[in-house]
């Protein structure tokens, strides 16, 4: 049963990751304009394949 | 009656175009003539030509296939010097992000960004302009951030390639004054994000508890789960709670006991309570119900709070005056900072500019329009020598003016600082709200009873006074009431934005809701913009409608726009002679005849004494046409007033004069009050007025000229065409286009009050089978631990579900 102290710090590790990233996202402003984001994938840019 | 449109800088053509005649292959405009033409495409006027050209040489034009017309109406061209002040640095600096003295950074709001392509083509701004290095847009804030290299290009040029193109940017005295206020608050998003991550392992590590692991072999492990649980419940109560402890404090500082005072100490009652059953191992505590509490409550703050970022709703006049303006001096004509203009300085203004502040005209045709400080929409003429007061806009032709008083002094800003702005209206509304006044006694009774427990077991059983009244405490925590309140009104908030009516917050939903009295405001409230036209005199034949015609169309002047509406397309022809009087009329020759477009002097023309005047005339030759434009009421007025009459008391405020009372009258019902010639302050005394009889004032009126009486009443509501273009202190902003389901708006918002009610009873229903059960102690914890999420979630349902019913029983969309 030693094997459920491996598998709590598994997850409590792989959630910690989550909420981390969850964090840096929204302080690297990726929530602060949502609308532009979603146009702005679907625009093929000349340029930048020439 | 004449009347002048506010014209804007730019004119966003989102809605579908009906196309009637060939459709400008820029902006999308009908076009009037089909000579403005390159390249096979038809434009409705020169600028929406250059704009085309200017891209076509940058082989840009992919900016026309991601969206067919995309472009705004280069209708009306921006004066080439009207950027000047940018060239002075200390002005231009104040509009710097960043700058190292070369590489420069400015963030500029350009409000006419509307589609995909204004976003890709405003991110090439490095192919139109050396020295730009890279352009990025925020579309939901319509903020374009360029970096660019000031050795290469200056400010100036960069603004001017963005009004070339049609997208102008809104430069204002608030850009240079104020700090931009955030979008929205990251904290409680980080705190949302915290509390979620503990809650939901707090429940995973207590799913054995549940089901009664901890009396079998995995004893073991149930001190390790408690451990964790408390180490997981610790951010959530010192971070992600600290929302409410903050609140509370807030309150509690104020002798005020708000919602969150009661759900505060159910928190630390809970929290402390935990603590002791693990650390004396005597339980499990309920560190789960902590956290997921908290984390729902956070959820329904967030949702509560999504701000509408593309509308500012604390803009003040600064955000209508220009940052700039031109001085002349000893040395020619000098940019001036806004805040250094002084006494005696002399100002020169162009069309279309904003009197900065109360002066004397020197010279030049003065033709103020005053329709943002008294609602008349009619221009006035002012002799030289005279007073013209700020936030009148000059029309028509360059005018010089001798500053009397300094900005701050003025009539408008004194009307702006005026006490009924000092006060913060947000503040008081919150305070008063339902949910802190139901939560006040909610505590007070809850004291008692906690009071009267502890009596019993005193006298009974001393040992149990602290068990049962923590739990009564833990049990009876308010916190259905609050998670019902924000929960509607999140939800009541999503629905009125989608249907056009943009609240401020949330607050303002229960104002609407006990608003007894509305008062609505004349001009460009009631009536619009579009106009109805007629002709009196002599009857133009279809010859002489293209002679009209091909005169008029030369022009830029809203009267000849008008005209031309009026006398549909004709072809185009050469004119002998074209002269254009500014401010006077239209002079041409055409076929051996003379035509004369505009006022009666200039037509030679004597005036009609009495009723209503000609916007303009038309003389052909020795024949006069008289030609009205005639102001109309909105479509959907003659339905509205009356339904609203049923429910509410209604009164009419103008500013304009009393012609059209009769008309009115009849519509409004005898038992209304209307008033005219009412200046701003007459508006707001006779706000302050009802208020004092008791009555709850909702205003609808518009712009800038009912500041006042807006921020007066307890509900102030904007209409506005473009919902991005004035917005000053106002409470909601209403879309002018959704007019026709402001009574069904005003009904959804007024059952918010009793879904609140509603869900709240539900939510004591199962408190009291809860508790009731727990009492027997049949409680199973497993139960227990799934009652919680599932009471909590069946409130957030019934509350956006009953939100959704009335909003689509009433007529109104669920979708934006």
């Amino acid at each position: 049963m030693s094997a459920l102290y491996l598998l709590i710090l598994a997850s409590i590790t792989v959630a910690a990751f989550f909420l981390i990233a969850f964090i840096w996202s929204v302080r690297s402003n990726q929530f602060e304009d949502k609308q532009g984001a979603a146009m702005r994938m679907l625009q093929d840019d000349e340029w930048n394949k020439n | 009656m004449p009347t002048i449109d506010k014209e804007r800088n730019t004119i966003i053509i989102s809605k579908p175009i009906v196309h009637t005649s060939a459709a400008c292959y820029h902006c999308g405009t009908d076009c009037i003539t089909n000579s403005i033409a390159i390249d096979e495409k038809v434009f409705c006027c020169e600028g929406c030509k250059l704009v085309y050209e200017i891209l076509n040489d940058n082989g840009l034009c992919d900016y026309y296939k991601l969206q067919s017309h995309p472009g705004l109406s280069q209708i009306k061209p921006a004066r080439s010097d009207k950027f000047a002040y940018l060239d002075n640095e200390e002005i231009a600096s104040k509009l710097y992000k960043f700058t190292d003295g070369n590489h420069t950074m400015v963030t500029l709001y350009i409000p006419g960004v509307h589609c995909a392509s204004c976003m890709w083509l405003l991110e090439h701004m490095n192919k139109l302009a050396a020295g730009i290095t890279e352009s990025r847009l925020n579309f939901t804030s319509k903020e374009v951030t360029i970096r660019y290299k000031r050795d290469a290009i200056s400010l100036r040029r960069i603004v001017e390639l963005l009004t070339t193109i049609g997208y102008e940017p809104y430069i204002s005295l608030d850009d240079a004054t104020q700090e931009k206020t955030k979008n929205y608050n990251k904290q409680l998003i980080y705190k949302l994000g915290v509390a979620g991550f503990c809650f939901g392992n707090i429940m995973l590590m207590s799913f054995p508890e549940y089901l009664s692991l901890d009396k079998g072999i995995e004893h073991e492990y149930a001190f390790l789960f408690r451990i964790l649980n408390l180490v997981l419940a610790l951010p959530v109560f010192f971070y992600s709670a600290s929302e409410f402890f903050s609140s509370a404090w807030a309150g509690l500082k104020q002798k005020i006991l708000n919602i969150d005072a009661p759900i505060v100490l159910a928190l630390i009652i809970t929290f402390a309570r935990s603590v002791y059953e693990i650390a004396t191992h005597t339980g499990s505590g309920y560190l789960d119900s902590m956290s997921g509490i908290v984390f729902f409550m956070l959820v329904g703050r967030v949702v509560q709070e999504r701000a509408y970022k593309s509308i500012s709703f604390h803009r003040d006049y600064k955000s209508y005056f220009p940052i700039a303006v031109n001085v002349v001096t000893k040395d020619g004509i000098v940019s001036k900072n806004l805040q250094d203009l002084q006494e005696k300085d002399v100002v020169e203004l162009h069309n279309d500019e904003i009197i900065p502040a109360d002066a004397i005209l020197i010279n030049g045709n003065a033709r103020i329009d005053y329709s943002f400080v008294t609602g008349e929409s009619e221009p006035v003429l002012i002799e030289a020598g005279k007073l013209v007061y700020a936030g009148g806009k000059q029309v028509g032709e360059k005018i010089t003016i001798q500053v009397v008083k300094p900005v701050a002094g003025s009539y408008l800003t004194s009307l702006w600082n005026h006490h009924s702005f000092a006060k913060n209206k947000a503040e008081k509304n919150n305070r008063d709200s339902m949910i802190h006044v139901m939560s006040k006694y909610f505590t007070i009774v809850l004291f008692a009873l906690a009071a009267a427990t502890a009596i019993y077991w005193w006298a009974n059983d001393p040992s149990k006074i602290l068990p049962s009244v923590s739990a009564m405490l833990i049990v009876a925590c308010p916190c259905a009431l609050l998670l019902a309140a924000t929960y509607t009104n999140g939800n009541l908030l999503r629905l009125l934005s989608n249907n056009g009516l943009y609240l401020r917050d949330a607050t303002v939903i229960e104002q609407i809701g006990d608003a007894t009295h509305i008062v609505f405001d004349k001009t460009g409230t009631l009536t619009q913009g579009s106009k109805q036209f007629h002709v009196t005199g002599h009857q133009l034949t279809e010859a002489e409608k293209a002679w009209v015609y091909n005169t008029a169309i030369h022009s830029q002047h809203p009267y000849s726009k008008a005209l031309i509406k009026y006398l549909g397309a004709f072809p185009v022809t050469n004119l002998d002679k074209w002269e254009e009087h500014t401010g006077k009329g239209l002079y041409a020759e055409i076929e051996g005849s003379t035509i004369q477009i505009g006022s009666a002097a200039f037509a030679g023309v004597t005036l009609e004494q009495s009723g209503i005047q000609p916007a303009l005339y038309i003389r052909i030759n020795e024949k006069v046409t008289a030609f009205y434009i005639i102001t109309e009421f909105r479509g959907e007025v003659t339905k509205l007033i009356p339904a609203l009459n049923e429910r509410y008391s209604l009164s009419l405020l103008s500013g304009d004069n009393d012609r059209q009372r009769a008309e009115l009258q009849s519509l409004f019902g005898q038992n209304s009050q209307l008033l005219f010639e009412q200046k701003p302050l007459d508006k707001l005394h006779y706000i302050k007025k009802l208020q004092d009889g008791g009555q709850s004032v909702l205003m609808v009126g518009d712009g800038l000229n009912d500041a006042g009486a807006l921020q007066q009443s307890n509900v102030g509501i904007t209409l506005a065409d473009d919902i991005n273009n004035f917005t000053p202190s106002c409470d909601a902003i209403l879309d002018a286009g959704k007019f026709a389901k402001f009574p069904a708006l005003l009904k959804l918002a007024y059952s918010g009050k009793y879904i609140i009610y509603f869900s709240f009873i539900i939510s004591i229903l199962y408190n009291i089978v809860g508790l009731s059960i727990s009492m027997q102690g049949k409680m199973n914890p497993m139960i227990a631990a799934i009652l919680m999420p599932v009471s909590t979630l069946s409130i957030v349902l019934i509350t956006t579900g009953l939100g959704s019913f009335v909003a689509k029983k009433s007529g109104l969309s669920l979708k934006a």
